[in-house]
């Protein structure tokens, strides 16, 4: 499976989940969410560009309570739990945010 | 919501309306070539495939006593029709106990017994036709081998072992799964199921360490491969990602913490899970269980604890002995090393909720239960702890500890429909490999009995909340209670609630510089 954009392909797996992380671009970003009902505002670009950065440090996606942390003190306490971020990600932030993001799907008992 | 019927809550008992083919149609992901070749399947389906499955058949029904009278015994009494919760949520006939072994016994009889090659009509053998791999695909993937089904089957016949004989068959011919192949194939490479690496490890475990601190002032640390610790704890990875799964992690670290007692995860066997059960590959959950092995004999420690895990449980508790030589048995040279090393005056290997009961009853824990009193609980029985382990040494131990453990951190908790728990439990919907989203329709549905007992200890007793010792379920209670109009944070972790009802003292000032900048909340 593909995504065809401004001339550009980026390959996906079954699950649409971008196979190319380098790839990854705002505008295919905005194209993977759309796929899931998801309106990106400022507050959703604040969370995928904190799962990317972490990404890049760690080579995977952070647990939900460090992501959850990491929201609140950038964007104030009331922000920082996962009732937030469900909010942003109703299918869940681990798997619904990391496909936005570019990212592997996070695989196992989650 | 969903893009399938969510099923109606009903009254028990309901006897489902046959829906012939209800949901035929359901079939995970197929394992990519790299999945399968990483646990030494053939990448994808074989050309002869149908002669090596039968051969493949007769591998497993040498091997296996058990499967052989699985294939033989059954008299059709009907017992088990109405027992699987797949069923009771689908309707599908195929999801009966007793037609789903039929899927596997149809073939065993036309290629294994006399009247099946002679007369393949009048005893219900088929041949293996590209139709029939298709349907054991599809419903052995509708089985979660909870066993549930054969606790009410007179001659035992265990439709979970039909199920991981029929998923190791599919293995061998190279048509996988990709959800358990995939996940399979991380553990043997990084250690664990979520392909945590150790530096990712060490930082999330430190910013478990400064929530503690935050919260209670006391410095409990969650240790990483620490050499000459006593306890070596093998939890599943979901404890160190996913919430409330990580909330259980934290109570284990205060439990600890309290009691005094050295402890270690290892970031080489950071995983308690094991799928390979799921698959029924006994090569694949020896390896799994030799990594864990390793790190035990490398860490030198005396104890191995396993955390709140269903099937790691049953995998530790019934098969690392034989296969590792964690607990007695194994006679290979690094066994008998394991042997040596262990100590042998604690339970080898030991669940976290025994190793908390046995502080508790020492009142060795300052606990204040009335931390919980804004909650009610109830306790899901998780399939592979209720029926195929124990805990405590005695029968029955599995079902009281863990009650035992809440009723000591809650003043309030009821139990629900007796039908429903104990060796009687309904699988949370998600265990045995189908945790994954592309089986969502089945997950939902098969959660349908257990979700028609919690409802009615919510509307009965004002129940708020579903305590369970097991990283599937939780995840997959925290995905299917909001189809059911439940609140997704009702199902909490065991030692979660101890966590909140332990009281540790704040740690006294050390000498070295934190850069916690405040130990007021």
């Amino acid at each position: 499976m593909a995504i065809e954009l401004n001339g550009k392909t980026y390959e996906t797996d079954e699950e649409g989940y971008l196979l190319n992380l380098n790839e990854w671009d705002r505008d295919v970003a905005e194209i993977l969410a759309k796929d899931e009902g998801v309106d990106m505002t400022e507050s959703h670009w604040e969370v995928i560009d904190f799962l990317r950065e972490y990404y890049d440090e760690y080579q995977i996606a952070p647990a939900v309570r460090v992501l959850t942390k990491a929201i609140g003190k950038k964007l104030g306490k009331e922000k920082g739990n996962s009732k937030y971020l469900y909010e942003l990600f109703p299918y869940g932030p681990a798997k619904q945010a990391c496909k936005i993001a570019g990212l592997p799907k996070p695989t196992g008992c989650i | 919501m969903a893009d399938f019927q969510i099923p109606e809550l009903r009254e028990y008992p309901t006897i489902p309306k046959l829906e012939e083919g209800a949901t035929a149609h359901l079939s995970p992901f197929i394992a990519k070539p790299d999945h399968q070749e990483a646990l030494g399947f053939p990448g994808e389906l074989v050309e002869n495939w149908e002669q090596k499955a039968i051969e493949e058949m007769g591998d497993l029904l040498n091997k296996y006593r058990s499967f052989r009278v699985y294939m033989d015994a059954c008299v059709k009494c009907g017992s088990c029709t109405d027992k699987c919760h797949y069923f009771q949520g689908t309707n599908d006939p195929k999801n009966m106990p007793v037609a789903r072994q039929d899927l596997l016994r149809s073939v065993y009889r036309r290629y294994f017994t006399l009247p099946g090659k002679y007369f393949p009509k009048l005893v219900g053998a088929r041949d293996l036709t590209r139709e029939v791999l298709d349907e054991w695909y599809s419903y052995f993937h509708q089985c979660s081998q909870c066993r549930r089904c054969s606790v009410f089957c007179p001659y035992g016949i265990d439709t979970a072992e039909i199920s991981m004989a029929a998923r190791e068959i599919m293995d061998r011919i190279g048509h996988g799964q990709k959800y358990c192949n995939e996940i399979l194939g991380k553990v043997h490479k990084v250690g664990n199921n979520l392909g945590l690496p150790a530096p990712a490890l060490e930082s999330t475990l430190e910013s478990f360490e400064e929530e503690i601190f935050e919260d209670t002032g006391a410095k409990v640390k969650l240790p990483l491969d620490v050499k000459g610790a006593d306890v070596l704890l093998i939890t599943p990875s979901a404890d160190f990602f996913a919430e409330p799964h990580i909330d259980g992690l934290m109570g284990y670290a205060k439990v600890f913490h309290a009691a005094g007692v050295s402890w270690t995860l290892s970031s080489y066997a950071s995983e308690g899970a094991n799928f390979s059960m799921f698959i029924g590959s006994y090569a694949n959950l020896k390896r799994a269980a030799e990594r864990i092995r390793d790190a035990a004999i490398e860490l030198g420690v005396k104890r191995i604890i396993v955390g709140e895990c269903g099937h790691a449980w049953r995998v530790a508790y019934s098969f690392w002995n034989t296969v590792a030589g964690i607990g007695s048995g194994g006679n290979d040279p690094y066994a008998k090393k394991l042997q040596d090393q262990l100590d042998h005056s604690y339970p080898i290997p030991q669940h976290i909720c025994e190793f908390t009961w046995g502080y508790i009853q020492e009142g060795k824990l300052n606990l204040d239960p009335s931390e919980n009193d804004w909650r009610t609980l109830t306790f899901h029985d998780s399939c592979n702890v209720a029926r195929g382990s124990g805990m405590g040494g005695y029968p029955g131990g599995q079902f009281d500890i863990p009650r035992n453990v809440i009723k000591a951190v809650c003043n309030n908790f009821v139990d629900m429909d007796p039908d429903t728990i104990h060796e009687k439990t309904f699988c949370c919907g998600g265990g045995g490999g189908l945790l994954t989203d592309d089986l969502m329709e089945i997950r939902v549905k098969g959660a349908l009995p257990r979700m028609e007992a919690l409802k009615a200890v919510v509307d009965e007793h004002k129940v708020t909340n579903l305590a369970a010792i097991c990283a599937i379920c939780k995840s997959q209670f925290t995905k299917v209670l909001p189809y059911y109009n439940m609140p997704m944070d009702m199902i909490v972790s065991v030692h979660q609630l101890v966590s909140d009802a332990i009281i540790l003292e704040p740690s006294p000032d050390d000498d070295d510089e934190d850069d916690e900048d405040s130990q007021d909340d």
